[in-house]
């Protein structure tokens, strides 16, 4: 008894109150950081601003560390280092992307317009002025439907079965296979459709064969997600549906997928995403077009990431320009799908207004 | 409408693990027959062998026969959906499906089974709502979501939704835990209505509960743990209550056990 009494009375504090540093402090500190860094790298001569950032990043860290050391003491402390930590990352992680938006968008701006939306690059030499990406958009557009024309029906329809029927060896060889899938490079599946389709059995290069290797990238892709989604519906609504004595089919088609369809939607969208920009499958397998080619079946298309590349390899002030706002253009049809993709997720989520 | 219930030696098995052993009873229709016993002795496995929900549990298997008015539930040539739709249940925590509103919840069981004309279900929804006792308290926002509802309201929209079908038994798995006195008492009143029409079986932890709305009771236990658990006695309600046969359920009741 008389050796547990001390550590109780140590571990017990004698108050409830604690020495707290003032909110500012976190924004005070990162002021003070920054200029700190700016002096620092004005007096050694460094010329890179990253190295300013990288200083001031460091002197944010120890700076907040110490004086919730002294302050507040070491549980504190360790609470702030962490929380430092975090948003010291947090921009290191923004940076990139901002500056990435920003540059595409300034560098873009020069030549988007309607103009540039709507006319093909078929009278304009790659080193000339004017032209522009109509017919990468329309073979960006049907190449990426088609591909989720394939590829979406079987990856939702594998998910399902992994979720509701898999059990035993099939399952499992099923899930080993779309984790392969998953680390297929870009450039192998362009291989396969080329050395398959083209090669062995002599079709043209065409949007086709194009959209079935972008089809073989995006099947792992909704896979896992619908995977991940259908997980994640509770079980007692499966059972409640099957206790009502509605078959296992319906069940899964009016219980199970529209409670999880927000969530289906936004990895689909995803999935789309992912093989709009892809480069490599769309070189080997459509090839490049400067004309309108609307019929994806019938010889080569032109698509937005080829024609980037193209037209930053011409090397001329004009086709760099083009080539900045077709990446303005790709990332703008991304964005739209996402957001399309949350106001689908948003409007089909489970209710919950009273 | 309702039914009588004959088990015989029926024993049920997660995987490899027996889970229930050798059990056989026989439940009265239009009577409510209460489950008590400690938990983990398989009230709830044995309650969910009786509409073949068991089997939807991953490694559920069932031996021995459960008789629903003469005909075998585990025969072969029985189609458990149809079964279910005979057997209706209500589940431990209220599970409204969170996409339908009110009306689709309780409409659910029949839309999802065949087509009915707007006014059919109508009719048969307000039936359902008034029978499960929340007619009065939703009958103005039909069209909002059921997971806006309180838990007691949920588990009262979850019965409604179970007898829409118009089934012949209804089970109930503990159908009051999560719910406060008030809600429990509008539950325990309904119960008292709904056995006029249905065959009535609920697990329950509450042995009040049991004494109040049951006609007859039935006690599990089991011997150890990792043990199967096995029916040690049923019998008319008062009398487990009062002077049961075997002593293990007169330590469980007065709270003597273990």
């Amino acid at each position: 008894m008389s050796t547990t009494a001390p550590t109780a009375q140590a571990v017990t504090p004698d108050t409830l109150h604690a020495a707290r540093l003032p909110r500012w402090t976190s924004p005070l500190v990162a002021i003070g950081s920054a200029a700190a860094a700016v002096g620092i790298g004005l007096a050694a001569g460094l010329h890179s601003r990253v190295q300013w950032g990288l200083i001031a990043a460091v002197l944010f860290v120890i700076a907040s560390y110490v004086l919730a050391t002294a302050v507040e003491g070491r549980r504190q402390a360790k609470d702030r280092f962490a929380t430092s930590m975090i948003w010291v990352t947090f921009l290191l992680a923004v940076i990139p992307l901002a500056s990435l938006i920003w540059e595409t968008v300034e560098r873009g701006s020069k030549v988007f317009s309607p103009y540039f939306l709507s006319h093909s690059m078929g009278v304009v030499a790659d080193q000339d002025p004017g032209g522009g990406i109509n017919h990468a958009i329309i073979g960006t557009l049907q190449q990426v439907a088609l591909a989720s024309l394939i590829a979406v029906p079987i990856g939702l329809l594998t998910a399902i079965y992994l979720v509701e029927y898999g059990r035993g060896k099939l399952a499992k060889a099923v899930t080993f296979f779309v984790d392969v899938m998953t680390g297929i490079p870009s450039i192998v599946a362009g291989l396969f459709v080329l050395s398959f389709w083209i090669l062995i059995l002599g079709f043209d290069f065409s949007g086709w064969a194009g959209a079935m290797a972008l089809s073989i990238l995006m099947m792992p892709v909704v896979v896992r997600s619908t995977e991940e989604m259908l997980k994640l519906v509770p079980n007692e609504l499966r059972e409640a549906s099957l206790a009502l004595g509605v078959p296992k089919w319906r069940t899964i088609l009016k219980v199970v997928l529209p409670t999880a369809i927000g969530g289906i939607t936004t990895g689909v969208m995803l999935a789309v995403a992912r093989i709009a920009g892809e480069t490599a499958p769309v070189l080997l397998l459509v090839w490049v077009n400067p004309f309108i080619n609307t019929n994806p079946f019938d010889g080569a298309q032109g698509s937005l990431p080829l024609y980037i590349y193209q037209q930053y390899a011409a090397g001329s002030e004009a086709s760099y320009d083009r080539a900045w706002a077709a990446a303005l253009a790709l990332i703008g049809f991304i964005m739209i799908l996402n957001l399309v993709a949350r106001g689908i997720a948003r409007w089909k989520a489970p209710k919950t207004g009273r | 409408m309702a039914k009588r219930i004959d088990v015989s030696g029926l024993s049920a098995y997660y995987g490899s693990h027996k889970a229930i052993d050798d059990i056989s009873m026989t439940v009265e229709p239009r009577s409510v027959t209460a489950f008590i016993g400690p938990s983990g002795c398989g009230k709830s496995t044995f309650l969910r062998t009786l509409n073949r929900m068991h089997e939807v549990t991953p490694g559920g298997r069932v031996e021995g026969k459960v008789l629903l008015d003469g005909d075998d539930l585990y025969a072969s040539g029985i189609d458990p959906v149809n079964v279910r739709r005979t057997v209706g249940m209500v589940f431990q925590r209220p599970n409204p499906f969170p996409t339908m509103s009110i009306f689709d919840n309780v409409a659910a069981g029949l839309r999802l089974n065949g087509s009915y004309k707007k006014s059919e279900l109508n009719e048969i929804v307000e039936k359902s709502l008034k029978g499960a006792n929340l007619w009065n308290e939703v009958k103005d926002r039909l069209n909002k979501p059921g997971s806006g509802l309180s838990g007691g309201q949920q588990q009262r929209l979850c019965i409604a939704r179970a007898i829409a079908v118009e089934p012949q038994v209804l089970l109930m798995d503990e159908p009051c835990s999560a719910l406060d006195p008030i809600s429990t008492l509008a539950i325990e009143d309904l119960i008292g209505e709904l056995k006029e029409r249905f065959t009535i079986v609920i697990v329950t932890h509450n042995m009040q509960q049991a004494a109040r709305v049951s006609d007859r009771t039935a006690f599990f236990n089991l011997a150890a743990v990792g043990q199967p658990g096995k029916l040690i006695e049923i019998d008319e309600t008062e009398r487990i209550f009062s002077n049961p046969s075997v002593q293990a359920t007169e330590d469980y009741i007065s709270g003597r056990f273990g």
